[in-house]
């Protein structure tokens, strides 16, 4: 399109708020936008936004598109995307990003192709190529063994960033912003999906796509027992528990807990592998942890490529310590 | 009348092959499969063949297969045959070669379904293991304007509807969407049933429908590429581990514990 300019942010919401996603991704927005010299927007969907709008100029947005409507008070993909279809082609913005979450994997894919345009999927992180105004996305591909810079050849550029891949910034309730009311059409007979019942399953204690701290055994523990330990470790750390696809398929722990390609991707501050050998179908899933700290017997392991810290040695002798010296200086 | 389900199937780099054997041509931007290590078919499209063949088992169904690409290796894109779907159509072109480029590859598919009449219902797997960029599936939808439904851990058909069981990140919702339609699944599904003696001898005999670029009535105006790769490489890490090591294991621990106390991680 011609004309295009600035870096539209598609922001998510949760109950009342904005979600942290989407301070994430104005983040990530506002260097694309200083670099471009253009502005940063963001679009909200829902049926009451004001606080969301408020909170996303905290975190620097200059515009706020509050695209309202009863319909769109809960997500329901045809509709939404039929909202941001119409915010796009009318904001007409040079690049678009998006979360890749739960939503986001379903949205972005089909708003690129309703526009006609690439989307850069799954990307860690994003550049300007200045000489060309064109978005660089650096993306991992292959289960993480190799990575990838890719652009996109039409506008608006879309990048769907994996979530926490980004820092927010700090809300500064001092910032100034536009919030600006766009309305659209929508009819309930453009939703193509009902969702007939929700069913909630119960996680114990922290999230692991939320946590801070996530400890996860692999094949090496031998059995489901020993994820007791884990979890002792995890308590004390305020953190979660995750597992390698084959203690999964080993049937130790339920699906939930698979961290990795086909799992869940998680992007703690301090991730605890034990007995895992860190395979890149694995490495897939953390390689967003700040910290990876590897408890293996074999010294040439994979996980110890990727890990800050290590020990070599059995896990029996290793966690048990481990585990008590932490609850000293947690509780000291 | 039979319910006729198609699941569109990518031959991938087999992902469980050893790092060692992952070789990149970064001139080229692409990377060299490893001639000892056969592809595979990818893992999620596995649960997409067993979605189709647990419909197939409750009502009269048939389940074609599609894929495209510049070359197959034949016994493996069979295996979805082998396992008890009827029919494989592969779309084989030289020209088939930029499976980076979702828009195209959505194309290429959405073209071969018009041109066998479309489906009652598409299952696809949510993502492909080399380029995970769940795309395609919910392209095809866009392009054929079916009704979508992605991450399913369960797919039934009744009364003319998909139901199907979605995962959301705290549980799971049931969905449901009249056909035409769309559904992309994940490995909560279940594994994949495995071929039989009888579904191998089957498959051996059946042949499958290949069709060039010439055979696909495409668009040219939506063929061009939408995405360009600048780089690929394999990345370098520059972590350096420290191993701890103490008097032994369990003191080991300990001096774990207080490393990362000192770093003040914990």
């Amino acid at each position: 399109m011609a004309d295009a300019t600035g870096v539209l942010v598609i922001g998510q919401t949760t109950g009342d708020g904005l979600d942290s996603t989407a301070a994430e991704l104005l983040a990530a927005g506002r260097n694309v936008a200083a670099v471009l010299g253009e502005e940063l927007s963001i679009g909200l969907l829902g049926d009451t936004l004001d606080t969301p709008a408020q909170q996303a100029v905290a975190h620097g947005a200059d515009r706020v598109y509050a695209v309202t409507h009863p319909l769109l008070a809960e997500y329901q993909p045809d509709l939404y995307l039929a909202a941001l279809d119409a915010l796009c082609r009318d904001a007409n913005p040079r690049v678009v990003l998006m979360s890749r979450t739960s939503e986001g994997r379903e949205l972005a894919p089909r708003l690129a192709f309703r526009l006609g345009v690439g989307l850069a999927q799954d990307c860690l992180e994003v550049s300007v190529d200045e000489s060309t105004r064109t978005l660089l996305a650096n993306r991992p591909v292959y289960g993480g063994n190799a990575v990838a810079v890719v652009s996109c050849e039409r506008t608006p550029q879309i990048a769907a960033i994996r979530p926490k891949a980004y820092e927010p910034m700090e809300a500064d309730a001092g910032r100034q912003g536009q919030v600006v009311s766009f309305p659209v059409e929508l009819d309930a007979s453009q939703a193509k999906t009902r969702v007939v019942e929700t069913v909630r399953e119960e996680s114990e204690g922290v999230k692991l796509e939320d946590a801070r701290v996530v400890v996860s055994g692999g094949r090496g523990l031998g059995g489901p027992d020993p994820f007791s330990g884990l979890e002792e470790l995890a308590k004390l750390l305020g953190g979660a528990v995750g597992a390698s696809r084959a203690a999964v398929d080993s049937g130790w722990v339920p699906p939930s807990y698979q961290v990795g390609l086909t799992g869940k991707a998680i992007t703690p501050d301090l991730y605890i592998t034990v007995a895992i050998s860190g395979a890149s179908q694995h490495m897939a899933g953390c390689s967003g942890a700040k910290c990876i700290v590897a408890i293996n017997k074999d010294a040439d392991a994979n996980i110890f490529k990727d890990a800050r810290y290590g020990v070599v040695g059995e896990w029996e002798r290793v966690l048990p310590a481990l585990t008590e010296a932490v609850r000293e200086l947690v509780n000291s | 009348m039979a319910l006729k389900i198609a699941v569109l199937a990518k031959q991938v780099l087999d992902p469980e092959m050893p790092m060692a054997a992952f070789r990149i041509d970064e001139d080229a931007r692409r990377v060299v499969p490893p001639s000892n290590i056969p592809p595979v078919v990818n893992g999620f499209d596995e649960n997409a063949v067993e979605a189709a063949l647990q419909i197939k088992d409750a009502q009269e169904a048939t389940v074609t297969v599609i894929s495209t690409g510049t070359e197959f290796a034949l016994d493996v894109m069979k295996k979805p045959l082998s396992m008890g779907a009827d029919e494989l159509v592969l779309l084989q072109d030289d020209s088939f070669g930029n499976t980076i480029d979702s828009f195209q590859t959505a194309q290429l598919l959405a073209a071969a379904i018009r041109k066998l009449d479309g489906f009652d219902l598409i299952i696809c797997g949510r993502q492909a293991s080399d380029w995970d960029n769940a795309q395609v599936p919910l392209g095809v939808a866009e392009i054929l304007g079916v009704s979508c439904i992605s991450l399913g851990k369960k797919v039934d058909v009744a009364d003319g509807k998909a139901i199907v069981e979605r995962i959301v990140p705290d549980g799971y919702q049931v969905v449901e969407a009249q056909l035409p339609a769309l559904v992309t699944v994940s490995n909560e599904l279940g594994q994949p049933r495995y071929p039989t003696l009888r579904g191998i001898m089957a498959a051996t005999r059946k042949r499958p429908t290949v069709w060039s670029k010439a055979d696909l009535d495409i668009d040219e105006s939506q063929s061009a590429g939408r995405i360009t790769l600048r780089q690929l490489f394999i990345p370098v890490s520059d972590q350096e581990c420290e191993i701890i090591e103490g008097e032994d294991s369990a003191d080991s621990g300990r001096l774990l514990a207080l490393k990362l106390r000192e770093a003040k991680i914990i």
